[in-house]
């Protein structure tokens, strides 16, 4: 997969530990004991995207460079995630090639750096993997962490379309969709509408409060342990297959708020339990719950 | 529409922030984060006196005591693994603690948004420390009666 002129590294391997293969694409994920035994392999990139901006900077992984969301992977004016040539440049500033290894981490159970995995996935970038458990797991091993900028030597990323074809779903897609399987991951609060009904507090930004009608509620967190690492496939089996009633053959649309906790419940679907057909509506509520005239159901049925 | 005045201490905070190049304001809250103050062992050891921000996304807490010479002062807590909601709070804390109830009362909802963070941090933090500072000024109405 290693782009034309630059210089071929050796793929790292895939960590073989036995929870993994349980999964899917055990190819996906690594323990916190493989990314410690490789940090200073060459071909490999880690990368750290938190919700809180500063907390790389109170200490990381060492080695680890800093990928923030909402500066770096958004448009900076339109709603929409930064386009081929601007996701190129961004790689290349960090120091990852075509051919890297990219693992991702990240605080609150990967939220944000599944997030980031799914932004780099409509980017098809080629070896990217989720370290499992996150940053609370490297703390909570007492791994080292180090507060010194990483100095990586410019790469060069090619400039590659933005296919949103396949992962991804938006608003009219999402209305076509109806009556076939959804998963809306927020809190049971967001899910009913009644959050939107506490007196005094600022709303996440949507006129209406309530969920896509069919939407099945499974909050994103339900696929991590307290440790932060993902539950076992047949407990996740248990969430999504016996709970929500997905099977793997489904055509699934997941999306919470803005997009962020929904790539989590992708990574599950996709991923660990191998479904082909899942996209993330990243409009989420925050588009649909302002559109007019979009049908929404209140309360705790789909 | 006039332009809003703030305390000299907190006007100096946003003279600061907009001295200086985007990733450095960073590195500032950073370091308005490494010094808020610990909570005193009086919240501590009760935290029913604590109010919850839930605005904030991460955890953050906070108490409000006005004098009877109307002094305020403001107590905080958030952990450390949310550097941005406890520099948010610091801002507040150095801005604000010790003034009199009424230059509290009189400071703008949207100096939040003179400091020049808007494209370094998400809109839903700037939006936490509005509600933080709506919060003391709520619970310093009401204290006063």
């Amino acid at each position: 997969m290693a782009s034309e002129g630059e210089v071929k590294t050796v793929a790292l391997p895939y960590d073989s530990a036995a929870k993994f293969q349980e999964y899917a694409h055990p190819e996906m994920i690594v323990s916190t004991e493989w990314l410690a035994e490789h940090l200073d392999d060459p071909g490999l990139v880690v990368a750290e995207s938190d919700e809180d901006v500063l907390l790389y900077e109170t200490g990381h992984i060492p080695g680890a460079v800093k990928l923030d969301w909402h500066t770096e992977l958004n448009d900076a004016v339109t709603r929409d995630y930064v386009d081929g040539p601007g996701f190129a440049a961004l790689m290349s500033e960090k120091g990852i090639s075509r051919d890297t290894t990219l693992v991702l981490y990240g605080d609150r159970n990967n939220w944000w750096a599944a997030y980031a995995l799914w932004v780099c996935s409509l980017f098809g970038h080629p070896d990217v993997r989720l370290l499992d458990g996150g940053r609370a797991k490297w703390i909570a091993e007492g791994r080292e962490l180090s507060t010194s900028e990483p100095k990586r030597p410019q790469a060069d990323y090619p400039v590659i379309d933005r296919d949103d074809q396949q992962i991804r779903a938006f608003a009219g897609q999402v209305l076509a969709h109806l009556g076939q399987p959804m998963i809306d991951v927020r809190s049971p609060g967001e899910y009913t509408g009644e959050l939107l009904h506490m007196p005094d507090y600022p709303q996440e930004g949507a006129l209406r409060g309530g969920h896509i009608p069919g939407a099945r509620n499974v909050p994103w967190a339900r696929a991590a342990e307290q440790d932060a690492t993902f539950r076992t496939r047949a407990e996740l089996e248990a969430i999504y297959h016996g709970e929500a009633g997905l099977s793997p053959d489904d055509d699934v649309v997941v999306y919470c708020r803005i997009g962020e906790r929904s790539s989590h419940t992708w990574f599950v679907l996709q991923h660990l339990l191998g479904y082909p057909h899942v996209r993330n509506y990243d409009g989420s509520w925050t588009e649909w719950g302002n559109s007019v005239r979009v049908p929404i159901t209140r309360g705790q049925n789909p | 529409m006039t332009p809003a005045t703030l305390n000299p201490r907190l006007q100096e905070i946003v003279d600061d922030f907009n001295a200086m190049a985007g990733k450095e304001r960073l590195q500032l809250l950073l370091e308005f984060s490494q010094d808020l103050p610990p909570l005193p062992d009086r919240y501590a050891e009760d935290r029913g006196l604590l109010e919850p921000v839930p605005e904030c996304q991460s955890p953050l807490f906070l108490a409000v005591e006005v004098e009877p010479d109307a002094t305020v002062h403001l107590f905080f807590e958030a952990p450390p693994e949310a550097p941005t909601t406890r520099g948010f709070a610091s801002i507040l804390h150095a801005g604000l603690d010790g003034l009199a109830a009424d230059e509290v009362l009189a400071t703008p909802g949207e100096f939040t948004s003179q400091l020049g963070l808007q494209d370094l941090v998400s809109p839903l933090r700037l939006r936490g420390m509005a509600a933080m500072l709506a919060r003391i000024k709520r619970q310093i109405r009401d204290q006063r009666g």
